[in-house]
């Protein structure tokens, strides 16, 4: 799947809540790690290490161009090579050419949503290249010619019955429901794929300028397979990821993997510095890395969005975001689904095209509480609308809707004049009163298929507003009203 | 020391829908003889236009609070999410103007929240409130997130006569009301208010107990279509609830 894919947000939100097995997973999942993920915070014996992380990755993304030298200097001093892709034409360029160029027929990959922001899969696929994922759930969805719904789960929409029918359809095993026989059917013949592969593809969790090596974190062991086994290895990587020391790598690796699901330390933890060296039991005899911009240099140069930047990708804020909770992260339509994507996607491409994802959310602030590195996303949700609101032509950004932007200006008009507003008070409880029910709320309103009503009732205006209710008390208590009547006057 | 003297910040949901909260608001300081004041002309924090994204809208609102406001000594608000707009957002609106910036900053500093006025201000958790039934307390995102207030309204419903407090779970998960949000994603919504009321139920209380009207109406909106019959209220209406004897 490519980023960005047009869709419709409602649709398939509404798809995702209406699919029991999703909901039951997104359930136990939010129950477990993202409230998980609050208690681990808390319980930090450092409790600043996540204001101090932040604090440097933002130093670090400042001298980003700097940091990026010198880990491509590390990479190729160690006979890798580094090629820099201004976007996913370029990457995938490169790739391509690379694939062609070493006779590659098979792709073995590890999980990376980068490659899915590129569209990489489908560039080789066309050159008759086969492509397989090998992380556990990365491989479901690709068999099942799916896609991603979290960002760390990729195959939660789907529980065991269906993934042991797409088992037995597509790799021709007996039916079973039963995950470690499920498991063993995945080995076996993702074990095939890894021992025949010309070229291992994989992300890159966080890289380090200190020592220039990358590093790729799994639980299943795949990614470390997939690095080492073929002749090459190529791994992906989205710019800003990377720590300037050691010691910034350690504490960003420690945070995702417990931000993520809660452990200390992931199963395998692979540095990868260069292609195997004289004397290496094993290892890539090359050894690529391809630095991804794609409008991300864009987000940098913004001092509103920069932060957006120092994401870890842990999958902590899809754990404990209540809409993402519902709707599950095929309606965000692209492989960064929940909070962090609703701000990513937008950003990387199209404000107006992902205008519901700016806007489909409640500003809640879980996500903000949750991050391991303390993003402000509700913050630049509010800053994405305001771009939507007023367009920009810096992010080429056209106001979205002219009569929510009319409807503003009214109520701009009005809160601005007390006496307006009073007056407008008035009228529009002259007006509701035919809509008035019995229970004294306002029920369903005719000619209104959505909006509040649709499953709301809605509680009228009351009789006297709280001003005139204050006049009243005023009036009625002459003793008070000297000294507590307000002596300012509407504007 | 007498008590300073509290302005009232009378949000427009209250204003126009809720007037006995503010009511109850103003019985309860009544009570424990703080002095009132209330601006007839304040309308809306702006909160509606900020979090839409319309900022020139919402910088106009402010401004005009700030004018209303700056001399109070005190500001007092029965509202969790308007207190967070006066406090964080007006600051951010004026990053750029470095006067009126200051001037956010200033009226942000005497801008409380109700329960936070009365306990970690007023230093009062026994308000000699008695009330009958059993509460369970929803915290509204701002007030529970952006303010860190969680205690504070549970010390207050723990000193009424005659309650009992039952924790619903996930007490603090959103309501899904998120202003212009339920009306844009009505289906979202009502997903996000279902599990509320779900918890609620499942709590075994008779009362849900809040501190934004706006969560309020939407859950007593979205429970009145569903037939259920809690009673739900503002935290002031319970505090102003029977004095015991
Ligand atoms: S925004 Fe924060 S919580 Fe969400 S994926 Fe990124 S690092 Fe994790």
């Amino acid at each position: 799947m490519k980023l960005g894919q047009d869709g419709d947000y409602v649709a398939a939100a509404r798809e995702g809540m209406g699919n029991p097995c999703l909901q039951g997973s997104l359930r136990s999942l939010q129950a477990r790690y993202g409230k998980g993920a609050l208690d681990v915070w808390k319980t930090l014996p450092d409790p600043n290490l996540r204001s101090r992380v932040k604090a440097r990755r933002m130093q670090t993304l400042a001298h980003l161009d700097r940091v990026l030298e010198l880990l491509s200097q590390g990479v190729e001093a160690r006979g890798g090579q580094v090629f820099f892709a201004d976007n996913a034409e370029a990457a995938n360029g490169y790739i391509l050419d690379l694939a062609r160029k070493r006779g590659v027929k098979r792709v073995v990959k590890g999980k990376s949503m980068l490659s899915a922001e590129i569209g990489v899969d489908a560039v080789l696929e066309a050159e008759g290249i086969e492509v397989v994922e090998t992380d556990l759930g990365e491989f479901i969805v690709q068999i099942a010619g799916s896609s991603a719904s979290h960002i760390i789960a990729p195959c939660i929409h789907m529980d065991r019955r269906q993934i042991g029918r797409l088992f037995a359809d597509k790799l021709g095993i007996p039916y079973s429901e039963d995950p470690p026989t499920l498991t063993q059917a995945a080995r076996k013949a993702l074990r095939e794929k890894l021992l025949t592969a010309d070229m291992g593809l994989t992300g890159c969790n966080i890289a380090c300028a200190e020592t220039g090596q990358i590093s790729l974190v799994s639980n299943e062991g795949n990614i470390r397979m997939a690095s080492t086994m073929p002749k090459l290895h190529v791994a992906l990587m989205g710019m800003e990821r990377v720590a300037a020391t050691l010691e910034d790598q350690r504490e960003l690796l420690q945070l995702l993997t417990q931000g993520a699901a809660l452990q200390k330390l992931s199963t395998y933890v692979s540095f990868v510095g260069g292609p195997r060296r004289k004397g290496d039991p094993d290892g890539p005899e090359e050894f690529h890395l391809v630095i991804v911009d794609n409008g991300r240099s864009r987000i940098l140069a913004d001092p509103e969005f920069r932060e957006v930047l120092a994401c870890i990708r842990c999958g902590a804020c899809l754990n404990i975001c209540p809409v993402y909770g519902r709707i599950g992260g095929h309606a965000y339509h692209s492989p960064y689904s929940g909070p962090i994507g609703a701000v990513v996607t937008p950003l990387l491409h199209g404000i107006n095209r992902h205008a519901d994802l700016c806007k489909g959310e409640t500003l809640c602030g879980a996500c903000r509480d949750v991050c391991p590195v303390e993003n402000d996303l509700p913050r630049m949700l509010v800053a994405l609308r305001c771009k939507l609101a007023y367009g920009d032509p810096g992010w080429g950004v056209r106001p979205h809707n002219r009569l929510e932007a009319l409807g503003f200006k009214i109520w701009g008009r009005i809160v601005g004049h007390s006496r307006l507003y009073a007056a407008m008070l008035t009228i529009a409880r002259a007006l509701q009163r035919p809509f008035v029910g019995r229970n004294g709320m306002i029920g369903p309103l005719p000619g209104l298929k959505n909006g509040w009503t649709a499953g709301r009732d809605l509680q009228p205006m009351a009789e006297q507003s709280f001003r005139e209710r204050w006049r009243a008390r005023q009036n009625n208590n002459p003793a008070t009203a000297d000294n507590s009547r307000e002596t300012r006057h509407g504007r | 020391m007498p008590a300073a003297t509290v302005t009232l910040f009378v949000q427009c949901l209250v204003d126009a829908l809720y007037p006995e909260v503010g009511e109850a608001m103003v019985q309860v300081f009544d009570r424990l003889g703080v002095p009132l004041l209330y601006p007839e002309a304040q309308t809306c924090c702006g909160q509606p236009a900020y979090n839409s994204g319309h900022h020139r809208e919402a910088e106009a609102a402010a401004r005009r609070f700030i004018d209303l406001f700056e001399d109070a000594e005190a500001i007092v608000c029965p509202s969790g999410s308007c207190v967070a707009m006066v406090r964080r957002h007006y600051p951010e609106l004026f990053a750029h103007q470095p006067i009126m910036r200051e001037r956010a900053l200033q009226v942000a500093r005497k801008t409380f929240e109700f329960s936070e006025y009365l306990v970690d201000v007023l230093g009062v958790v026994d308000l000699g409130a008695a009330f009958s039934g059993i509460a369970t307390y929803h915290d509204s995102c701002h007030l529970a997130r952006t303010l860190g207030i969680r205690e504070q309204p549970r010390q207050l419903l723990r000193h009424v006569q005659g309650l009992s407090l039952a924790e619903m779970n996930n007490s603090d998960a959103c309501c899904g009301f998120g202003g212009t949000f339920s009306v844009n994603y009505p289906e979202i919504s009502l997903a996000l208010v279902d599990d509320k009321i779900d918890n609620i139920l499942n709590s075994g209380a008779d009362i849900v107990v809040g501190c934004d009207v706006s969560c309020l109406m939407n859950i007593r909106g979205r429970m009145s279509r569903r037939g259920e019959n809690l009673r739900v209220l503002h935290l002031a209406q319970v505090l102003a609830g029977e004095e015991r004897a």
